[in-house]
């Protein structure tokens, strides 16, 4: 019975922070440049008002058009509350390790790709396009980096990798150094972030998530950002949960453990949400072929964390 | 704490796969004033590792070898470097044989290589002396590989600076390895002559005469 | 189970007679061969379902001394169920398929006689039978590749298939002997007790992996694969690309895993880098393509690398007698094979039916077919999502256990095989991920956006019987992929037949879990997935509908307040490939692209070329070709000698005879 409710509760609280994180990233950026910037709980105010909003659809907008967003939202969501936050305790943790959660979101983005393609307009094929090169690479990265820790900890469930990390003396290891700048840099590209992609360009030609987006108005539109703002708040949590564990509670439920879990994961998601909003500002975009070479050295990272293992593991 | 129980061997290993990581980003880089900002760090923690092995090994020589690392390599060479580019105005950003992308998977096959190497051969020797070889191996053949798939000089002789640092490693890696002091002053020498040959070879390009007379002239000096 | 399988043969041969017969009718021929396909599909079910031992028989056929052995055991019977199952609704598919060929005589009585050639090879049980079969298949299939022969590429994609076959039955042969050469028997019962030399069995090894290779696609021999699957009829692609691969996969286990015994650790090793650039250069051809029958063909290649990386780490581990962990590889594989002949068949059938509707394979001239032809297109997407490995389809599930057996491969003790496996793994994840960008290229251009052509803007949707069929691989897609236990329990006696020690492959999963080791190590659940994602959409879709808007309303596009009433600025399947062309295609295809862009003022049109040079064709087969010219040009002059000469040539080689008889006495 806990832990139906506590399974709840860690759906709903993945959704309810998501638009609070990107919040607080986005009053980090205008600060730091100067500017007073929206208080951090616009974010809902925006979802709110566009879900409002009568939608606008193309002539030729197909019904993929209209059921990719319900789509997209929910596998995020369900991504979301599959990675452990404050509890490494519950079953739907167990429904898709590590491997399938890369998959899961894997068909988020096939979803997205082809809706930008749906109305044939020549911005929605270069945000599909080149969303699916960036994809070609951080998939692999991103599996380069769960080769590691599976290495490592026996195992590729994320609780168990938590646990693993929490109640083992791991000491300071390399690998698992370079594996975190790789997902860290993977982090980066999968959640259009600067240096790869600009949340907040207005020149189109210079998209890649925004371009798919392009044609989607009203309650399509408030789904589809408030699943890039799951999808942030997904990737910080899998970086916690894998590297930084420490404060989660190991499937005791106990009252106080549970506390516990949830106040070092919302002082891990702020602190998270800092250090992207100062990364941001302090770093200019790319040229989109340099992509290849960015996403390439995380490959490589993770590659490299992956020999290293091997080797001492080896000696 | 069990976790700082390793803690020696652990932060010997950090250190040396950390020169190894930033062979790799040398070899990343487009921009010449990258590749020495880069180079500069990868000397620092040449010199943090040495330094860690002098208290490891109780060996108080290494500690001479790290403040060569320290002062001449990664203060010395790349402010005199960063003068000669500026001084010369020589073209800053690299043209390389091989893109990028190939050059890094060649590097990442050349450390499999090393590692497939060294770890059989020194069977019977310590885990983290092992490791030093192989990493320093790896960082040899980087070097030598940033060497032959760049086109211009300045990058050339830093990838000769990057093999050497390797060589360096290898030698306070190894337990009581003697002469190690005079081996860092000797290719430290060596590197000073390469540099200065690059300053010649380019002082003659422009001028197209090594005679300081004439050179004089240049600056007003002398009519 | 033998009286099922000699009613289903019958039954062919009396499809092949009746295509003979040269009546211009299809039906009669289509329905007789799914009827048969239904007859030993179910039989295979029920023997693998029960777990039942093997059978075997011997008939007086064939060669005198030796007979005709024939033996059905539990990894015939999975290959017999794949084949048979999907020759019924391939060959439902081609009822109304059929009535579109222009020359039905061409291809009405090879059909029957491919389907049951293959189904020979699968129960052959000694060396004679089976190769005997393996010409059949070729040559019935190369009959099918040239039923078309007015178009312009099918005679050199028919002649390259033939001299690709011939060469693989040759190596085959080749190996055949070598293994029944000291044995002195061709019968399989014989061959698999065996004991050989490592020499011997290392040169068996190569030659067993070059025949069977060949036919199935690995790289460099893949090159004969995508003009003849792509020349085919859609119908015969379908059985080319998802079924004959896999007949040839079926020879390669059975020679490796049955025959051969614990082979040497370093077979896993060539296996398995063989098997990653198989699929990292298959998918690669894939994403360049703008034919949506060859891109089809060339993503076979792929899947069938990604087989072959399992059977790599199943003879790794098997070397290293982890037969539990060989086990584990070996269903990955297997179900991968299965997976792969469903969705690729799939496919070839939707773009066949594509074909039937606008008369274009070239994606570059359709476009917008969502519309048109609704039903084809949701199939094909499913066929699509699946072939690229996502949740919660099949794909996903026999690549994720395929990534479980790579994680597990860290446990290898040689050093060569424990460097190879992530990198087999890297090339794997990379594999997956471009698998991905070329559907989204292939879906999208083809059935998305707006018609390029008249024909696309008017193609209309072809009649149920082609969708039906289409839709039942769809259905067993979804159902593999969210309860792939029903499977897996079928491959249970195969593992237990090839690998005596492996135990229960994959014993803690069940209907809703799919545990390849232990829940505490993966673990996953695609019923639930799609259980949760469907509940969490339907609450979402009511909710928001209810509570905050429903309205929606149609309107010119916003294209950045510029839209183009003109198609042709649509993205098209070049461009969307052009950033992974510049990435990995300046390297793998030496790819090139050239602008010509005319002066301001000039009103020509702009110019873009790119060119792909495709490295196994000019590396390998483009030299051995040139010499084989060369030596036949010198070799000519054979031909043109005086009397006097060619009887002075018989003196001499007379003379040379009969002095090599005087010198060795």
């Amino acid at each position: 019975m806990i832990a139906v409710a506590l399974e709840a509760l860690q759906l709903l609280l993945v959704l309810a922070l998501a638009p609070l994180l990107t919040g607080i990233v986005r009053q980090v950026k205008a600060r730091l440049t100067a500017k007073r910037g929206p208080a951090p709980w616009q974010p809902y105010r925006d979802l709110l008002r566009l879900l409002r909003k009568e939608v606008v659809l193309a002539p030729n907008a197909s019904w993929l058009f209209r059921v990719s967003p319900y789509l997209i939202f929910t596998t995020v969501w369900l991504a979301a509350a599959i990675v452990p936050t404050f509890t490494t305790g519950l079953m739907v943790s167990r429904t898709a390790d590590l491997i399938a959660l890369v998959a899961l979101l894997g068909t988020a983005r096939f979803a997205l790709a082809l809706a930008g393609m749906d109305v044939g307009t020549s911005f929605g094929g270069i945000g599909s396009s080149r969303e699916m090169m960036i994809a070609s690479l951080a998939e692999p990265a991103m599996l380069m980096v769960t080769f590691t820790v599976a290495l490592l900890v026996r195992s590729t469930s994320l609780p168990q990798i938590a646990e693993f990390m929490v109640t083992h003396a791991v000491g300071i290891r390399v690998s698992l150094f370079l594996g975190l700048i790789s997902l860290v840099m993977v982090a980066i590209a999968e959640n259009a972030r600067i240096p790869v992609d600009n949340p907040a360009t207005h020149l189109e030609l210079t998209m890649v998530h925004e371009a798919m987006i392009l044609e989607y108005s009203g309650r399509h539109l408030a789904l589809l950002e408030a699943a890039s703002m799951v999808k942030l708040l997904l990737y910080l949590s899998l970086i916690a949960a894998v590297f930084l564990p420490w404060g989660m509670d190991i499937g005791g439920f106990g009252p106080r453990a549970v506390a516990v879990g949830l106040a070092s994961y919302a002082v891990k998601l702020g602190v998270g949400a800092v250090l992207l909003g100062v990364f941001e500002t302090s770093i200019a975009k790319m040229r989109v072929f340099r992509l290849a070479e960015f996403l390439g050295g995380a490959f490589l990272l993770g590659i490299l964390a992956a020999i290293f293992l091997y080797v001492s593991q080896g000696l | 704490m069990p976790a700082l129980a390793n803690l020696s061997y652990d932060t010997a290993h950090v250190l040396d796969t950390g020169v190894l990581v930033l062979s790799f980003a040398l070899l990343y880089q487009r921009r010449l004033f990258g590749v020495i900002k880069i180079y500069a760090l990868q000397a620092l923690v040449l010199a943090a590792a040495a330094a860690w092995q002098a208290h490891a090994q109780d060996a108080p020589h290494l500690y001479i070898t790290a403040g060569i690392s320290l002062i001449f390599k990664a203060i010395v060479i790349p402010i005199a470097l960063h003068r000669i580019i500026v001084y010369l105005n020589i073209h800053r950003t690299l043209e390389t044989a091989l893109g990028i992308g190939p050059t890094m998977v060649v590097g990442v096959a050349l450390v499999a290589l090393s590692i497939l190497l060294v770890l059989p051969v020194t069977a019977a020797s310590g885990a983290l002396t092992r490791e030093s070889l192989a990493a320093a191996l790896s960082i040899v053949l980087l070097g030598l590989l940033m060497m032959i798939t760049r086109r211009n000089a300045v990058s050339q002789v830093v990838g000769f600076m990057s093999l050497e640092n390797g060589l360096i490693l290898a030698a306070v890696g190894v337990n009581g390895m003697p002469l190690v002091v005079e081996l860092s002053i000797a290719f430290s020498v060596m590197v000073a002559f390469i540099i200065f040959g690059i300053f010649f070879f380019h002082i003659r390009e422009r001028f197209d005469t090594l005679d300081v007379h004439d050179i004089e002239r240049f600056r007003g000096e002398r009519q | 189970m033998l009286s099922a399988l000699t009613v289903g043969l019958g039954l062919y041969a009396g499809a092949a007679l009746l295509g003979l017969a040269g009546r211009r009718a299809p039906s009669p021929v289509y329905l007789t061969a799914a009827a048969a396909g239904g007859v030993i599909a179910l039989a295979a079910l029920w023997r693998l379902a029960a777990a039942a031992e093997p059978v075997a028989a011997v008939l007086p056929l064939g060669l005198p001394w030796l007979g005709a052995h024939f033996r059905i055991d539990a990894l015939s019977a999975f290959f017999l169920l794949i084949v048979n199952g999907a020759a019924v609704l391939i060959s439902l598919y081609a009822l109304e398929y059929g009535r579109h060929d222009d020359e039905p005589g061409r291809v009405l009585p090879f059909y029957p006689a491919f389907l049951a050639a293959m189904n020979l090879v699968l129960v052959a049980d000694d060396a004679f039978i089976f190769l005997v079969s393996w010409e059949l298949m070729s040559v019935a299939s190369w009959l099918l590749v040239l039923s078309t022969p007015r178009q312009p590429e099918t005679r050199p994609a028919a002649f390259l298939y033939l001299v690709m076959a011939s060469f693989g039955t040759g190596a085959l042969l080749l190996g055949f002997g070598l293994l029944s050469g000291g044995v002195g028997s061709y019968a399989f019962d014989a061959l698999r007790g065996a004991a050989l030399d490592p020499t011997k069995a290392s040169i068996l090894f190569g030659l067993a992996v070059i025949g069977t290779g060949s036919k199935a696609g690995l790289v460099p021999l893949h090159v004969w694969l995508p003009p003849a699957h792509s020349a085919a009829p859609s119908h015969v692609s379908a059985l080319m690309s998802g079924i004959m691969t896999k007949v040839a996969l079926y020879g390669l286990v059975r020679i490796l895993f049955d025959l051969m015994g614990t082979p040497p650790w370093w077979w896993g090793v060539v296996v398995l880098m063989i098997g990653g650039a198989t699929a990292l250069m298959g998918v690669l051809y894939a994403v360049m393509q703008h034919d949506l029958k060859r891109l089809l063909a060339y993503h076979t290649v792929e899947n069938i690398g990604i087989i072959v990386i399992g059977l790599g780490l199943a003879l790794a581990f098997r070397a290293n007698r982890l037969d539990a962990l060989a086990g584990l590889a070996l269903v990955a594989a297997l179900l991968h094979v299965f997976n792969h002949a469903m969705f690729k068949s799939l496919l070839f059938l939707g773009s066949g039916a594509v074909l039937v509707a606008t008369g274009e394979r070239d994606m570059e001239h359709l476009g917008g077919l969502i519309h048109r032809m609704p039903r084809t297109a949701f199939v094909f997407l499913i066929g699509s999502v699946a072939i690229s490995a996502l949740p919660p389809f099949n794909g996903f599930v026999s690549e994720w256990l395929t990534f479980q057996a790579i994680l597990a491969g860290s446990v290898l003790p040689q050093w060569l095989l424990k460097f190879a496996v992530p990198v087999v793994g890297a090339m794997l994840a990379l594999s997956a991920a471009l698998a991905a960008v070329c559907f989204v290229k292939a879906f999208g251009v083809v059935f998305l956006g707006r018609p390029r052509t008249p024909a696309a803007a008017e193609a209309r949707e072809v009649s149920l019987l082609m969708v039906a069929p289409m839709a039942g691989f769809a259905a067993i897609c979804t159902l593999v992929g969210i309860v792939p236990i029903l499977l897996v329990d079928l491959l249970r006696p195969v593992t237990a037949m090839l690998l005596p020690g492996s135990g229960t492959a994959l014993p803690e999963s069940n209907l809703l879990w799919l545990i390849p080791f232990g829940l505490e190590r993966s673990s996953y659940s695609g019923l639930t997935i799609l259980l949760a994602i469907t509940l969490l959409a339907g609450v979402l879709v009511v909710a928001i509908h209810r509570f905050a808007s429903d309205r929606a309303r149609r309107s010119p596009p916003w294209d950045c307040g510029f839209p183009d009433p003109s198609t042709e600025t649509q993205y098209t399947a070049g461009s969307f490939a052009q950033p992974i062309r510049r990435i990995f295609g300046s390297t793998a295809f030496a790819a090139r692209e050239r602008v010509d862009m005319p002066e301001p003022g000039d009103a020509r049109a702009a110019e873009f070329e790119v060119t792909l040079r495709d490295p196994a064709w000019e590396g390998i087969y483009a030299p051995v070709a040139g010499l084989v010219s060369w030596l036949a040009d010198r070799l000519n002059v054979l031909q043109f000698q005086t009397i006097r000469r060619y009887l002075s040539l018989m003196f001499a080689a007379l003379v040379l005879l009969l002095l090599i008889v005087a010198v060795s006495q």
